[in-house]
Order: structure tokens, then C-alpha cells, then sequence
């Protein structure tokens, strides 16, 4: 009886009018726990494509501002010298910021992992100049094979580019699946909105026919399914993106400088792209509600 | 009777409000429900619509109200060719109608207050401005201490009443009622009765569908009758 009157006299107190549609108290609860759960994995795959992404530009920045130069002696000439020429060459050239040549021990030492202590002594190492480019302006290997080539050198320039194409090409992977995630997401969150306005629909169906009898048009039985389920579909996608923050930034906390690992370098600023999840699970809702109620309204005639 | 906001455009005074020019309608399964209808309802005419069940009575108002369409033949409502009325078109002629069904339609999931203020509600009008005039009609109709009430609390005379004061509040200019007092008891039913003729005094058309010829012919109004889907007579 108290429930009675305080539903009654509520509104009537407080100037609000109830809400037209009765409330379907046992589907909205899953309808809400669904449509969280798609937004949960939404915003991990928003936050790991960025973080991926971030990865791959990291990487491919680092290639990009470095190019490895390989000189090949002339006769009469020691390698070490010719390695040292090169790095005075270029390091007269427009575009370069940096270049030095590497001398056999930190050779040595970069191969040691790899190739151990036995053989390294007897094996002839290339003789190899490291250049360090302008960030700004960097040189192109163009640029710096003619300008050895002008110094009397043979030697051959390797930019890298061929490694950065593979990263960023799978740094552009990571990121389309991430947008294919994404969308297989929002579909499925529109598919399940779809289906829940249309079970609402039948289920209310003395309902909608009261209202439309006293008046009321297909635009504002439509508007009363997208405010029920644009309010619930906002607040579900605030549950995800709040879990999704927690254990991104749960994971960062954790992760230390890196962020996560290198490959996932998670950053405290992914959390601002888990902010709009509301917002765009609510319009998912509002557009697959209004689709769904229109069409099945205009099925009845 | 309480005075309501109107809600609808000034009917066309020249016009009858409801003609039905060789009306017939029918289902898949059951046709010639209605069969060559010729009816005119003048403007702030009172009319009675009586016959055995099964006659066509609430086929012919669900024909008035645009739930079904006529299968032969042209409906006029409020001078206006409404037989193949655009789906978009039919909630502006419905805020005209007031309309009593005969299992009530209340909302069981709003209050008595809010079922009656749902005509207003739809129309546009704010809760401030249409609060008074229903509880004033809540008032007249002997609800005015039930208004926090939802329907399933109330009996079946009450749910009657608020199916009525409910599709009197916007002032139509055409009140349909399918048996309006089949629930409630003789005292009521001649009060509502009261309600009616006080409506139409005041402009509005009145057409109810009703088993009870007794009531009928205290009414004064002009009795239809229909008898196998087809019109058998009017008198006095």
C-alpha cells in the first residue's frame, strides 16, 4: 500500500510525470549486465589498440632516426679506417645529427649473445658506421649514399626501412582489428537493444495501443523506447568503462615504467578513451530502439 | 462538470461529424461483420448504438476510432475522408475522440491520476497546467480519494469511471463508449449518463454502444440499431 501511494503521490509531490511505459523488471537487469559486459570489451580493445599502436609508433620511431652504414675497405685501406672516414663524411652531411663508427669490441659485444665467445675472434665482423639522424629533418639514404660515394667509399646504407615497414604495417593490423572489435561490439550491443525493444514491444503491446488511441504518434511511442533504453545502455556502458578503467589502471599501477609490458605500454591517459563509452552505448541503444520500435509499429498496420 | 483544457483545433461547424457512406467490413475469417452502412452523425448529435452481441456495435467503433479500416465503402470523420487516412494522420483525429472501451484500457502501471491525464499528456500539456482539471474529473467521477491508486486496486465500477473521466478530459469533440455502464451500478450509470448529456450540451457528439435499451431509451437520445452487420433502424 506505502509502495502504492508512494508511486502515486511521488511524482504528483515532486512535479514529475511517471514514466508511459511500465518497467519490464525481469529482462532489464540482463539486458543492462549484457550491454556491460560489451562495453567492458570494448573499451579493453580501444585501450589495446592504443596501446599497441603507441608500441609500433615507438618503434618505428626509433628505426626511422637511425640508419647503419656498411663500408667495405679499398685496398691499401683497413676497415676501421675506412669505417672512420665514413663517420667524418657523414657527419658533415645536412640531416645527420650523429655518426660514429663502431669499433670491433662493441661489435663484438652486440654478437656475443647470440654467437658466444668460441668463434668471435676469428670471425670477420663488418666494419659499420652508426648514424644517429636529425628527428626534425632526418637524411634520406639517398642523401648519405651519395655523400660517401662522393668521399670515395663503397659503401651500402641501410635506413631500416624495411623493419619499420613491418611494424608499422602490423602496428596498422593491431589497429583494424581493434576497429573490427570495436564494431562487432557496438553490432551486438545494437542486435541485443533490437531484440530487448521488440520482446518489450510484445509484451506491452495493450500498452502501446492505449497510447496510440489517446493520441499518442509512432514518433513518441519510439521516443519512450529510446529514453528506456538509451538511460539504461548509458548507465550499463558506465559500469563497463568503470570496470575497464579499474583493471587498465590497476594493470598501469602494477606495470611500472614500462606500462605494462613493452609490447602494451598502457599509459594513464587510455583512461580518457574509456570516457565517451556511455555516450556511444546510449546512441547504439537510442538508434537500434527507434529503428526497431518505428518498423514494428508500422508492421501492425 | 469541470471544465478541461481543450487540446484540439475547433471542429468544422459546417460538417457532420461522423458519416458513413456504404460502409461494410469484415475479417478473413469472419466478412460481412458490417455490411452497407449509411450513417450521419450531425455535429453535438447524441446517439445510441443498440442490438444483440455479435451485431457489429464495437466493429462499427473500432471503425470510428481507426483501429480497422472499412473494406467498402468511404468513413468521414469530422468532414474529412478518413477510410484511407495515412498511418502518420491518425493520431491528430484520434485527439478528438474520446474513447470509453469496454475492458477499460487503463494503464495498470500508472497511478488513477495519471491514466486520466494521459489524453493531456500526449497532447503536450505540461503537468502544471492540466493538475487541477484532473483532479477536478477525478473529483466528479467519485475518485478524488482514490487518485494515488493504480487500477488493479480498484473495483471494476471504479476502473469504469476512470475509463471515463479519462476520455472526457480533453473536452472531444466525439465521445465513443463501448457499454460505459456495464460494471458500474444503476446510480452511477445514470450519473454518467448525466456526464454524457452534459458534454453534449456543450457541443460534443455522443455516440455509446450499449446492451442496456432501458437506459437507452431514458437517454432521450436517438437509438441506432443494428442487427446482422446492417443497420435495422433509428427511432426516438
Amino acid at each position: 500500500m506505502i509502495a502504492r501511494l508512494a508511486r502515486g503521490l511521488g511524482p504528483r509531490l515532486t512535479g514529475r510525470s511517471p514514466g508511459l511505459l511500465p518497467r519490464d523488471s525481469a529482462g532489464e537487469p540482463w539486458l543492462a549486465a549484457l550491454i556491460a559486459i560489451l562495453c567492458f570489451l570494448a573499451c579493453l580493445a580501444a585501450v589495446g589498440a592504443a596501446s599497441a599502436d603507441r608500441a609500433a609508433h615507438g618503434w618505428a620511431g626509433q628505426l626511422r632516426a637511425e640508419a647503419t652504414v656498411q663500408v667495405r675497405p679499398r685496398v691499401g685501406e683497413t676497415g676501421a679506417g675506412a669505417a672512420a672516414r665514413a663517420a667524418e663524411t657523414l657527419a658533415g652531411v645536412e640531416g645527420v645529427a650523429e655518426a660514429e663508427a663502431m669499433d670491433r669490441a662493441t661489435a663484438e659485444a652486440l654478437l656475443r649473445p647470440w654467437i658466444g665467445d668460441a668463434v668471435l675472434p676469428d670471425l670477420p665482423l663488418p666494419h659499420l658506421v652508426t648514424v644517429r639522424l636529425d628527428p626534425v629533418t632526418p637524411a634520406s639514404a639517398v642523401t648519405l649514399s651519395r655523400a660517401l660515394a662522393e668521399a670515395g667509399l663503397d659503401a651500402s646504407v641501410d635506413d631500416h626501412s624495411l623493419w619499420r615497414g613491418e611494424v608499422e604495417r602490423a602496428a596498422m593490423i593491431i589497429t583494424l582489428l581493434a576497429g573490427a572489435a570495436f564494431l562487432l561490439t557496438a553490432l551486438a550491443a545494437g542486435a541485443a537493444i533490437a531484440y530487448a525493444t521488440r520482446a518489450a514491444m510484445a509484451a506491452q503491446r495493450p500498452v502501446i495501443e492505449t497510447l496510440s488511441l489517446n493520441g499518442a504518434t509512432d514518433g513518441t511511442i519510439a521516443r519512450l523506447y529510446q529514453a528506456r533504453f538509451g538511460l539504461l545502455a548509458a548507465g550499463a556502458g558506465a559500469a563497463g568503462a568503470i570496470a575497464a578503467a579499474l583493471l587498465v589502471a590497476g594493470l598501469r599501477g602494477l606495470g611500472g615504467s614500462d606500462g605494462f609490458s613493452p609490447a602494451l605500454p598502457l599509459a594513464w591517459s587510455d583512461l580518457w578513451l574509456l570516457s565517451p563509452c556511455p555516450l556511444l552505448a546510449a546512441t547504439v541503444a537510442v538508434v537500434a530502439a527507434r529503428i526497431t520500435t518505428l518498423a514494428s509499429l508500422q508492421r501492425r498496420r | 462538470m469541470p471544465e478541461s483544457p481543450r487540446r484540439t483545433a475547433e471542429p468544422d461547424s459546417t460538417a457532420d461529424t461522423v458519416r458513413l457512406e456504404g460502409v461494410g467490413f469484415g475479417y478473413a475469417d469472419a466478412p460481412g461483420v458490417l455490411r452497407n452502412i449509411d450513417l450521419i452523425l450531425p455535429r453535438g448529435s447524441f446517439h445510441f448504438l443498440t442490438g444483440p452481441s455479435g451485431a457489429g456495435k464495437s466493429s462499427l467503433l473500432k471503425l470510428l476510432t481507426l483501429v480497422e479500416r472499412p473494406t467498402t465503402g468511404k468513413l468521414r470523420l469530422f468532414g474529412d475522408d478518413v477510410t484511407s487516412l495515412p498511418r502518420r494522420s491518425i493520431p491528430a483525429v484520434r485527439r478528438r475522440l474520446g474513447v470509453v472501451f469496454q475492458d477499460f484500457r487503463l494503464l495498470d502501471h500508472l497511478s488513477a491520476f495519471d491514466n486520466v491525464a494521459l489524453p493531456l499528456r500526449l497532447a503536450g500539456l505540461k503537468r502544471a497546467d492540466y493538475a487541477g482539471n484532473v483532479t477536478e474529473m477525478l473529483d466528479w467521477v467519485g475518485l478524488g480519494d482514490r487518485m494515488a491508486e493504480v487500477p488493479p486496486s480498484l473495483s471494476g465500477g471504479e476502473k469504469q469511471r476512470l475509463a471515463i473521466a479519462r476520455a472526457v478530459i480533453s473536452r472531444p469533440d466525439l465521445i465513443l463508449a463501448d457499454e460505459p455502464t456495464g460494471s458500474i451500478d444503476a446510480d452511477m450509470g445514470e450519473r454518467l449518463l448525466r456526464l454524457f448529456q452534459s458534454l453534449n450540451q456543450l457541443g460534443t457528439t455522443v455516440l455509446i454502444a450499449s446492451h442496456d435499451e432501458a437506459l437507452a431509451a431514458r437517454s432521450g437520445a436517438r437509438i441506432l440499431r443494428l442487427e446482422g452487420g446492417r443497420l435495422a433502424g433509428s427511432r426516438r
